[in-house]
This record gives structure tokens, sequence and C-alpha cells, in this order.
């Protein structure tokens, strides 16, 4: 078929000065080959190397990108107009090096090196340093200086800096991934250090992302580090998910995990999930252009409360560190384009027993998020879909509450005043509120009968939440003396009354 | 040789300071001369209206708004004769990346701005084997001087 082939003007001098030049071809790619077989000096700067175009070069057929058609092979028919348009790159970001100027010795090396290395053009180069760096992957043709140059060009934003965060962040940081963006707006706490191992005790009390940074760029000082202080939240979610190629939870709550799925499923980009309880971990990789989404999993959040967080139930201190490394591999994995990534499969790790097991993920068609004809398009309020903005308000009108310095002044004036603490007995022996009576929370109802409901009674756990359970509890099978809830429960009290009183 | 009025080098200068940190782009239309120079008739700023993706995004001109460009510049009888980006705390210089981006002929302007301010701006050209950037000259002229 007889095709038109128009020349953009800075190449016309190698096309003997014509705008347009007509080929016979059936297709876009063979009408390329005509031009450039005829035209030989247009080659280099359409095709590279390893004869694919280069690929800030755009083909247009009648105005539609080939790479949204068939590529080369999108068929071309009579009369058919072919347009070459250059996307125009900005280089000081990733500014490799500038020996490649002015024509000195080793511009020409550096260029002819890139040249033969590169599968893709697109792909950053090594330094020496790096190459030293790295060279027990680059030693391994899984990996080797392509795929090392892969991870140099990926980009991947870990959701948290936590538990899960931490040995991923520096396994990747390790790796050489160019650019790790870090999410989080928490500070490091002292109850962290016992998993949370890229924080040190020098960074109690600093923001996790600045201690993270510091411990990042210390184990590698070539990757990019991105700090986000924020919350993830529906309104920035897909601003900033759009700037990475991989999305990393690490996340321990609810709303949180689905508006990543979601925004992952809306951005098309894998999410790479990890979930930790006491000593139970998951792991897999929704990725819904290739298999299932959570939502696929878990259509539905448990209610509020029944699947208690990492604070209220413990977490053994190793386990992040393996459920985060497998999240890390996988990640890594992704990157490289490695077989048998962990979509389609959920990972179920028993730390305690130490057992794997692994559960076979099917794509669910009905899927509001990523199934065949999707009820969610846009990010919602997930706070709400996870039923959390009712439920504090509904508890509270009815409870009494006091302070902890409240309860230490009515104390030293002598009122008469029972203090039932309803946490766990290993808890307790961490520390106490002085003449306090344990009775943990799944024994409340039972031992009612040791509760004086002629005296006024102060309930309180570690933070205020088990207690109010205790009272409501207590209210609804008939008690009938005044109970109050300790706000802030004994870590309150630590804060405010007994520094001597260890917190945890 | 590009030629350039000190107006249009001011409104780049201007659009680099404006878009830091983030790094501007825009078209520079005009005419190819038979003798090789370029003259450059009016610049066309590309809105950053996603400046936060195109930080990161390499690409800062989409073959849709070159072909936007080059319509408008098709319906002034005018070409697309180079482009100009800025480099946020970086050298006036072409990057490696930037040379395997390239075509020949085009002129590619790249300003340097340092802590927001427009400290430097050269001109360069890709060599035709595409083996390096040559700085182009470039003359600046005022508006004053009336042009033909």
């Amino acid at each position: 078929m007889p095709v038109t082939i128009a020349i953009p003007t800075p190449l016309r001098q190698f096309a003997a000065g014509q705008s347009e030049i007509q080929v016979e071809a059936r297709t876009a790619g063979e009408a390329l080959d005509q031009l450039t077989s005829t035209h030989a000096e247009l080659r280099r700067h359409l095709f590279n190397d390893q004869n694919t175009l280069r690929n800030f070069v755009n083909v247009y057929v009648n105005d539609e990108d080939i790479r949204h058609t068939d590529g080369p092979n999108t068929p071309v028919k009579e009369g058919d107009m072919i347009l070459i348009v250059p996307s125009i790159a900005g280089g000081a970001v990733a500014q490799v090096d500038n020996l490649s100027l002015n024509g000195n010795a080793s511009s020409s090396e550096q260029v002819a090196q890139a040249d033969s290395l590169s599968k893709n053009e697109l792909l950053p180069m090594l330094s020496n340093e790096e190459v030293a760096r790295y060279s027990r992957h680059l030693i391994m043709p899984e990996v080797g200086m392509t795929g090392q140059r892969k991870l140099k060009a990926a980009s991947v934003l870990m959701i948290g800096t936590g538990g899960l965060g931490a040995p991923l962040g520096m396994y990747l940081a390790a790796a050489g991934v160019g650019r790790l963006g870090l999410v989080d707006f928490d500070v490091v706490d002292a109850s962290n250090l016992q998993r949370q191992i890229i924080h040190g005790t020098k960074d109690v009390g600093r923001p996790k992302i600045a201690s993270a940074r510091d411990r990042l760029e210390d184990i590698n000082p070539h990757v990019e580090i991105e700090t986000h202080e924020t919350r993830l939240t529906s309104e920035n979610a897909l601003r900033l998910f759009v700037n990475y190629d991989i999305i990393v939870d690490g996340t321990d709550n609810f709303p949180t995990r689905y508006l990543v799925n979601d925004a992952c499923v809306l951005t098309g980009k894998p999410n790479v999930y990890g979930s930790i309880f006491r000593f139970e971990g998951q792991a897999s990789v929704f990725w819904a252009e290739r298999g299932p989404c959570y939502r696929c999993l878990y259509p539905e959040p448990p209610p509020p409360g029944l699947v208690p967080s990492c604070a209220e139930g413990g977490v053994l201190g190793v386990l992040p560190g393996i459920i985060g490394a497998i999240q890390a591999n996988e990640t890594i994995k992704i990157i490289l384009g490695a077989p048998d990534i962990m979509v389609n499969r959920l990972l179920l790790f028993d730390a305690w027993r130490m057992r794997f097991r692994e559960l076979k993920l099917r794509k669910n068609p009905d899927c509001p998020v990523c199934g065949d004809s999707p009820t969610i398009t846009e990010l919602i309020d997930y706070e709400e879909f996870c039923g959390m903005t009712q439920q504090p308000e509904a508890a509270q009108p009815t409870m009494e509450e006091i302070t902890a310095t409240e309860l230490k002044q009515r104390l030293d004036n002598g009122d008469d005043i029972q203090i039932i603490d309803v946490r766990e007995p290993h808890e307790y022996e961490i520390g106490q509120i002085p003449n306090s009576k344990l009775i943990p929370l799944g024994q409340v109802l039972n031992r009612m009968n040791e509760i004086d409901p002629e005296r006024e009674t102060v309930v309180h756990c570690k933070m205020g939440g088990r207690s109010a359970k205790a009272i409501e509890a207590l209210q609804r099978s008939g008690f009938t003396g005044k109970l109050i809830n300790l706000t802030g429960g004994i870590t309150a009290w630590s804060n405010e009354v007994d520094p001597s009183v260890p917190k945890y | 040789m590009i030629e350039l009025t000190e107006e249009q080098l001011a409104g780049m200068r201007q659009h680099g300071e404006r878009d830091y940190p983030f790094e501007c782009c825009g078209l520079m239309l005009g005419r190819f001369e038979s003798d090789g120079r370029k003259i450059v008739a009016e610049t066309y700023p590309i809105s950053n209206a996603r400046e936060e993706e195109a930080k990161r995004n390499r690409f800062l001109i989409r073959p849709e708004e070159l072909m936007r460009g080059e319509k408008y510049a098709r319906e002034k009888g005018l070409d697309v004769v180079g482009f100009y980006h800025s480099h946020p705390d970086e050298r006036a210089v072409p990057s490696k990346y930037d040379l395997d981006h390239a075509w020949p002929t085009y002129s590619y302007i790249v300003v340097s701005v340092e802590k927001g301010g427009a400290v430097d701006l050269r001109s360069w050209e890709m060599e035709p084997d595409r083996s390096r950037f040559n700085q182009e000259e470039f003359c600046a002229v005022s508006v004053s001087e009336a042009r033909p």
C-alpha cells in the first residue's frame, strides 16, 4: 500500500530535504524500515542499536499513537499518513554524567559503553563505585548489569516506615533501587524499637521519616530518598502513587489498607502487601492487571474492634522482619521482571509454629474496584467504609471519664475509689496503679461480684479502649454501681502522675 | 547559531524561576534560514500543571503537546526550531540523558536555576552522529532593533 511519511523538520537533511516521502508498506514498522533503508542516515535518529524505536520517538498513524494499537505491527492502508514526533525529555534529575560533552576522550567511550550494555536505552548507567557495590548481584545472570540498572531506574513508594517498612526500606536501599519514597507522619516511640530496626535509641522523639532517611542514606548514598511527612489520604494518594512504579503497603490499619489497594487499582500499580499480628503474617502481590486485588480477597473490612491492632494485641519483633523481607524480595522480583511473582497467591506464615502455607487466590469478577463492572471508580472515605467514624461518638456520651491527674487528686483527698485494672496479667506485671485490682477484660462479667457497687469505681487498661468496653459490658449486664473510665489508661497515669510506672 | 530577542531570553529565565524547584520547558518557534541560522519568532511555554509528575517523569513535553505546538506554529507560518528547559540546581549543560533523547538541528536551550534564581543560560545542538552536544552560539537582539 502506498502510504505517506511526514518527515519532521530537523530530520529532513537526512532525507534529501523532503518533507514527505511515499513508501509501500503493510504495517507502520514496514513503512519505517522502507524509509530508513533508502535514507540510512535517518535510522540512527529513530532506532537504537537494538533496532527498536528510540523511546522518545513516537509514531502516529493518522493521529493514533501506534503504542496504543499494535505497535510496529499496526496495519496501514492506502493513503494513510505516518507522523514521527519526538517527546522532549528533561535531564537534570536524571543527570548521569557530564562526560559525554565536548568530545573529550572519555565521552566516546562512555557512549559506546552505554550502547553496548543497554537493552533499553532508558536505563541509567552505573558508576564504577556502584559496580563494586553491587558485584554480588552483577555476577548472577538473573540480575546482571541490565537488572541492576533496572533497579537503579526503579522507584518504590513505601507506605509506613514501621515494622514492615524497616527491613523493606533497608533491603531495597541496599539492593540499589534508584528512588525510594517514604510516607509516614509518626514519631519514633521507645515501644517501636523492639521491631522497627530502621530506627535507633537516639531517634526516639524524631519523625520516623527523618530517622529512616538517615539510616537509608547511610546504607546506600546512591539511592534517592524522598520523604512525604503526611498521612496517606484519599486526597493525596493518587498524586503520590503516579510518581512511583511500585507501591509497598506496610500499614497496620484497615482504612489505609483499603485506600492503598484502591489507589493501586486506579493507578494500575502493583501493591506489594504484607500484614502482621502477634505471631502470624501474610504477604502477597495484589496487581489488578495480572490478578486479584485486596478487595477480591476481603471485599469488606471486619467490624471495628474485632481485629485488634498490634498496639493492642502485640507482635513478635522478628515477624515484621520476615514479612517485610518477603515484600522486599517480591518488589525486587517485579523490578527485575522475574517469573513467579506472588500474584494469585497468599502466603500465610506462623512464626510460633514455624510454618508457611500458601493459598491460591482468584480475581473476583464482581470485585467492586477491579471487577468487570466496578462501582468504585474514585477514592472514597475509608474511615467511614471501615466503620471508624460513628462508633466512638455513639459510645462516649453515656460514659463518665476521669483524667489521671484528677484521679490522683481525688485519691490524695482520701476519696473512696476502687480501681479495676482490666488488662492481662502479663501487662499487670509490667506496672500497676497502686491499690488496683486486676480483673482481665475477658473475666469481667464472671467476676462482677468482686466489684463493690456501693463504691465509686475507676476502670483502666493500657490506653482506655478495653476499659471502655468493660464498662459497657458491665452496664449492659445490669451492674448498678458508678463506673468511670480512666482516660488514656495507665499510659496517661505514667505521663501525668507517676513517670516511674513504665510505658509499653 | 540561534537568534533570539532579549525579551525571549528573559522570558525563559523567568519561566525557569517561576517553576523552580521543578523543571520548566517550552518550545521555540521560528524559521530555519538557508545559511543554517535559526531565528526565533516566539517562545511557547508548556504549562507545567503536572509539576509533581513532571519532576519525576522525565518527559517534559509529550508528543501530543508538541503536535499542538507545531500546529500553532504552522498556522503562523513558523517551524519548531528548538526547545528550552531548566535544570534546577544543576549546571546549564545537557546530561547524558538529554543526549539520548535529542535530534539534530534543533536547538536545546538549558537554563540553570540555582536556589530559585536563573544563573546561566546556554544553547546546545547535537552532533549529527549523536556523539555529543556542542555548545551553540546565540545572538541576542533587543526588540528595538527592527527585524524583518
